[in-house]
Parts: structure tokens; C-alpha cells; sequence
């Protein structure tokens, strides 16, 4: 089975500027979008990571996150009209998504914390133990 | 494990140069997503600006021209926050649109939930379509 590995190099990250750049200036130049739903932010914070995401008009008891090890799912769905309607232009997201992150260090699943606030998402996820960094005292020789 | 999967016709965020807003604060301004729909009362224009609460949303319609301003603050700059990883950016989310004429202003309605904003235009009286009986002979 295929998987999406997602790790971070700095060319994922010149690729995306030139990317929004792209966008920017010329959007129909743009391919069309392949890329994960939704993005994903990770901060570190001490001793937890935070994982920001926006997921405008997805309903609380429409998302679902599971995490197992160091790897991170947020599922969800994007409501939709399901009337038919006249649209002029359609630019939002409809219907289900699935977004697997790895994440850079392994966390703590039993503590995490989710907000879900104004159409943002965050995750509180506290590093594991063996994540955490750690003093090493230098013996005197 | 289940591969991603996306919303259809989800394009990336959009930063933008060309809405006329004066900063004063630094940082980019982004384009809301939006559909535009036609019901036979009115045109409903739905936008996602996800982070932006009510006291922070402008909606202005003059002459029409219907523009829409959402403040976002930046998020997660604590001391001690760093950034691993980020794939999209923060700012204010500001779009201007032209519906044309037709549109009764006075009965503009709009509505802010989860990041979603959805703006009401009644169409004006005479734009509104009617049903014509036909007289029996």
C-alpha cells in the first residue's frame, strides 16, 4: 500500500515558496492542487508540540484525530450543499478528508489536547519522556 | 493506514498583493476561498477565514462592490515557540468582489460560524423572478 511520507526538506520548502509564488502572480499557471488537506503547522513548545491546522466550517463532532507513535491522522469532513444550487464560482473544499502527519519527534497519546476554535484546530501533544531534552552532567575526571 | 485524502476542488491559500487594503501592521494578506451562489432571492457568498472572530470582520457594499476584511492575528509567537514545520501562513484574510447592480443593500445579511462567513444579497424587487399566469381566453 501506498503512504504519503511526509518529511520536511528545505527543497519541500523552496519548492512551496515558488509555489506560492506561482500562485501569487500567476494562479492559472498553478497545477491542480495535490497537496494534503489540511495543512499542517508543528511548532515546538518545551516540552510539547503544537499542531495547528485550519479546517474552516468542519464541525467538532466531525473530526476525528488518532495518533500511534510518532504519526498523527486528523480526519474530517467539509460540509456541502447537497441542494442543487447555481454556483457562480466554487472555490471551497466538499466532503471527507484525511491528513496523516509524521511528526519530527515521538509524543505522549494519552495527553493530548484539542481545541477546535473559529475554524482553527490545535493540538497540544506532550513530547515523550525519551523525547525530552535532558541535562548531561560531565563528571569531574 | 488510510492515505490522505482531500476535499475535491480545494486549491492552497492564497497570499495576495492586488486587494486595496492600507497595512499598517506588517505581514501578508491572504484570499479567502469563496463560493458564490445563486438562490432565487439572492446571491449568497460564503468565504473561509479561519481565526477571524466577529469583532474583527469589516463587510463593506458600496456601489456594487461588496468587500470583505477579517483581522487574524498572528498565532503561536510566544517566547519559546519555534516553528518545525509550517506549511501555510497567518494574516488577514481581504477580498473585494463585484456583484454589479441589483442588489438591495439595505437587507445585506451576514453570519460567522466556525471560520465560515456567509453574506446574504437579497436581490432588488424588480430582479426577482416571478411567475406570469397566463389569462384564460
Amino acid at each position: 500500500m501506498f503512504r504519503t511520507i511526509d518529511w520536511y526538506t528545505p527543497f519541500q520548502q523552496l519548492r512551496r515558496e515558488m509555489q506560492d509564488l506561482i500562485d501569487t502572480v500567476a494562479p492559472e499557471f498553478a497545477p491542480a492542487a495535490v497537496r494534503p488537506y489540511p495543512a499542517v503547522n508543528i511548532y515546538s513548545a518545551g516540552d510539547a508540540l503544537l499542531v495547528e491546522a485550519e479546517v474552516p466550517g468542519v464541525r467538532r463532532e466531525d473530526l476525528e484525530i488518532l495518533t500511534t507513535g510518532n504519526e498523527l491522522t486528523i480526519k474530517g469532513r467539509r460540509p456541502g450543499d447537497d441542494e442543487n444550487l447555481t454556483f457562480h464560482r466554487r472555490e471551497r473544499g466538499v466532503g471527507e478528508f484525511t491528513r496523516v502527519v509524521t511528526l519530527p519527534i515521538d509524543v505522549d497519546a494519552d495527553k493530548i489536547e484539542a481545541t477546535l476554535q473559529d475554524g482553527v484546530l490545535t493540538l497540544r501533544l506532550p513530547k515523550a519522556e525519551s523525547a525530552r531534552p535532558r541535562q548531561i552532567t560531565v563528571k569531574a575526571g | 493506514m488510510a492515505a490522505n485524502t482531500m476535499p475535491t476542488c480545494e486549491a492552497p491559500k492564497r497570499a495576495t498583493e492586488t486587494v486595496p487594503t492600507e497595512r499598517i501592521r506588517g505581514g501578508r494578506t491572504y484570499l479567502p476561498a469563496v463560493d458564490i451562489v445563486e438562490r432565487d432571492d439572492r446571491l449568497m457568498l460564503v468565504a473561509d477565514m479561519p481565526g477571524v472572530r466577529r469583532d474583527d470582520l469589516e463587510i463593506v457594499y458600496e456601489r456594487g462592490q461588496l468587500s470583505i476584511l477579517g483581522k487574524v492575528d498572528p498565532r503561536q509567537t510566544a517566547d519559546g515557540i519555534e516553528c518545525l514545520r509550517c506549511e501555510y501562513g497567518v494574516g488577514d484574510f481581504a477580498r473585494v468582489f463585484q456583484i454589479g447592480e441589483g442588489i438591495d443593500a439595505s437587507k445585506i445579511e451576514a453570519e460567522l460560524r466556525e471560520g465560515v462567513l456567509t453574506v446574504h444579497l437579497p436581490k432588488a424587487r424588480e430582479l426577482m423572478p416571478r411567475r406570469i399566469a397566463v389569462k384564460p381566453q
